[in-house]
């Protein structure tokens, strides 16, 4: 057998290998394996793999000609200060070749304060953008046409209350809620284990996203209803494996929601998307990619029985690991970056996120969001990795890589299965302590130099404070609140109340969809504070477990 | 004698969910020696102060990347002087900008930590300067 001659002279190779190793040692933390060859994927069966790109298990991509066709969409995060401000950034974006719209919206605004909210002191318009009601949004999105532009929404708890501004907008703009291109994050699980801005428990936040889901069925069905996130799991420490198994089983608890309130799973699941972290590690990324396509499929197919290839495809952005720049020698962080976008095409992202390579430091500048960009579109039209539809397949060592993280995905799903589901393990602190672990070991490499961390550990040198960075104006607090005040003032004060004790009634009720009423109360220029303080009333908090 | 172990709060004021550094951070300082309490997410700084009065705490170790440390480390070390802790060493750490460090220094914040920083730096730190 050609495999059992391969098999001896592997094992040749090997002993020759071990008994140079005292003489010609390895560098210390590599992976075990130092050489895949065709006997690390012996049991390879390219059809049942990998198949044709387009097609069940999508391994190789979700789209026939992958980027052939064309490019993935080039869309930058941005948001700060005020809306004017911000609507500034995003037409200088879209004059450089952006595609599309991401908005970044400040901590209040995801947590459901307003900015005259004492807790909001300091924060207002500081990772982000500030919006308090319809009038914010207006300005944000002026002179920008919904109908052409996509936008992708960072936002959470509050989903709903900015896709209803969304669709507010537009319909002033005379554009119609079923023309509407976008994605809201909507992803509430991460939130509690792994990124920190929820409000409220578990039940009424599930309830939230499956109204969201049978809303944008019917009324918007171009949107995608949400972004399973795993990017904050890996920011926060996980490993690849962990990234795509703990928000693989998020996703699993969404499908598992809405299928028990009721909808048909191919009816939303073509709506539900992916987010991934691009790190540093260009061929274990790509691998995690192609391996989280087919693990998404098998259980879209296999476990929930959907039928419509739409619903077995996992359609994924990617934003490189902000975590992965050094505030060391930041000049550096622009081949990291150009690394990871690498990464998220050959692993066939959908769109991408490069990071700016000061936002170690703050958040980024505009000539440092304008590299970044340029990366993508050097990446796109020079590199040419994204001439052929998934150039690494076959590789041995990829199929292997592919396969092995795959199985790392299944075993944590089954684990989590076996606790009842995500919801249950996060709220057992199992996922929380999983990530913390992977953190801790992390940074305990980088401070031993087992993992070298080019300006940081290794290659230091003097440097001077960087010049030029991007700060918000602590004023921006302040006028928001003259903002609000003059709102509160205009607007017909009865007709929010009206809208909002309508809303409050409906939540108490959990058979009632409650977008409809959420975007009455959003066109009647209710705040987002006021909206979200009705439902803290009806539905609770959350309150997290702390453990260490 | 048995010296008494020194008494850490890490604290993350504000709305800011990133806690990874805080984390990492209060485990190191757990790895070497210390006793130490997590408050969790989004705490004002008068939850702060009253944790460390409670706790009877030596150290207040701050987190914060939202950008909002020169409005919100501050408030953190007049609320402890209010109870009368002037004797606290407290710390901060985040994505903070080189040019904000002045400031946060003559506002009573002894050291600040920005990324790159060891976690042996942080336990260096405490045990030279605690009191």
């Amino acid at each position: 057998m050609a495999n059992e001659s391969l098999k001896a002279k592997k094992e040749e190779y090997s002993a020759k290998v071990e008994k140079s190793l005292a003489k010609n040692p390895e560098r210390i933390n590599l992976p075990p394996n130092r050489l895949y060859t065709p006997l690390d994927i012996a049991d390879f069966d390219y059809e049942k793999d990998l198949g044709f790109p387009g097609e069940y298990p999508f391994t190789r991509g979700v789209q026939p000609t992958m980027f052939r066709g064309r490019f993935w969409t080039m869309r930058q995060y941005a948001g700060f200060a005020t809306a004017e401000e911000s609507n500034k950034r995003y037409r200088y974006l879209l004059e450089q070749g952006q595609t599309g719209l991401s908005c970044a919206f400040d901590l209040p605004t995801q947590i459901g304060y307003d900015s005259d909210d004492p807790i909001s002191e300091g924060e207002v318009g500081k990772v982000g953008v500030a919006i308090d009601s319809l009038a914010d949004m207006e300005i944000l999105f002026d002179n920008i046409d919904l109908g052409k532009v996509s936008t992708s929404m960072t936002i959470n708890a509050p989903a709903a209350i900015l896709l209803a501004m969304y669709i507010a907008v537009a319909e002033k703009q005379g554009v119609k809620a079923d023309q509407l291109n976008g994605t809201i994050q909507n992803d509430i699980l991460k939130e509690y284990s792994a990124r920190g801005t929820y409000i409220f428990p578990p039940k009424p936040s599930m309830r939230l996203i499956t109204n969201i889901f049978a809303y944008c069925f019917e009324q918007v069905p171009l949107w995608n209803t949400i972004s399973i996130s795993g990017y904050h799991i890996r920011e926060a420490g996980s490993t690849a494996s962990q990234e795509i198994a703990f928000t693989i089983a998020d996703g699993i608890a969404y499908v598992d929601a809405a299928i028990k309130a009721g909808l048909n799973v191919d009816d939303f699941a073509g709506r539900l998307s992916f987010f991934w972290n691009a790190h540093n590690n260009v061929l274990e990324e790509a691998a995690k990619f192609r391996a989280s396509r087919r693990v998404w499929a098998k259980i879209m197919k296999e476990r929930f029985g959907a039928k419509s290839p739409k619903s077995w495809m996992l359609r994924v952005h990617t934003q490189t690991a902000g975590s992965m720049l050094t505030a060391q020698q930041p000049e550096n962080n622009v081949v990291r970056v150009a690394l990871q976008a690498a990464a998220a095409v050959l692993g066939g992202t959908q769109s991408l996120h490069t990071n700016s390579m000061d936002e170690a430091l703050a958040l980024p500048s505009e000539k440092a969001v304008r590299i970044a960009l340029r990366t993508q579109q050097i990446v796109a039209y020079e590199s040419g990795l994204a001439d052929v539809v998934d150039p690494l397949a076959g590789s041995y060592y990829i199929e292997g890589l592919t396969n092995q993280i795959e199985k790392e995905c299944w075993d944590y799903i089954n684990k989590i299965d076996e606790m009842g589901g995500a919801t249950a393990a996060i709220e057992k602190g199992y996922i929380q302590r999983e990530i913390q672990e992977s953190a801790y070991r992390w940074q305990m490499e980088v401070e031993t130099k087992k993992r070298i961390i080019v300006g940081v550990n290794q290659f230091q040198m003097e440097e001077k404070p960087v010049e030029g960075l991007l700060r918000v104006d602590a004023s921006v607090g302040e006028l928001q609140t003259k903002k609000l005040a003059k709102l509160r003032a205009e607007r017909d004060n009865k007709a929010v109340e009206a809208k909002l004790a309508a809303l409050s009634e409906a939540a108490k009720d959990e058979s009632v969809n409650l977008m409809p009423l959420i975007l009455d109360a959003v066109k009647a220029y209710a705040t987002l504070g006021e909206i979200c303080g009705v439902l803290r009333k009806i539905f609770g908090e959350y309150k997290a477990q702390v453990s260490l | 004698m048995m010296e008494k172990r020194i008494r850490v709060l890490v604290a993350k004021p504000g709305l800011d969910g990133h806690d990874r550094g805080a984390k990492v951070v209060a485990r190191a300082l757990r790895d070497a020696g210390f006793e130490v309490i997590y408050t969790g997410l989004r705490q004002t700084p008068e939850l702060i102060a009253e944790a460390a009065l409670q706790e009877d705490v030596q150290v207040v170790a701050v987190s914060l990347l939202s950008g909002a440390h020169n409005t919100l480390f501050p408030k953190i070390v007049k609320q402890l002087a209010q109870k009368g802790l002037t004797d606290i060493l407290v710390i901060g750490g985040g994505v903070i900008p080189d040019s904000d460090i002045p400031g946060l220094k003559a506002a009573g914040i002894a050291e600040v930590f920005t990324p790159g920083a060891t976690t042996g730096s942080i336990v260096d730190f405490i045990k030279a300067n605690v009191k």
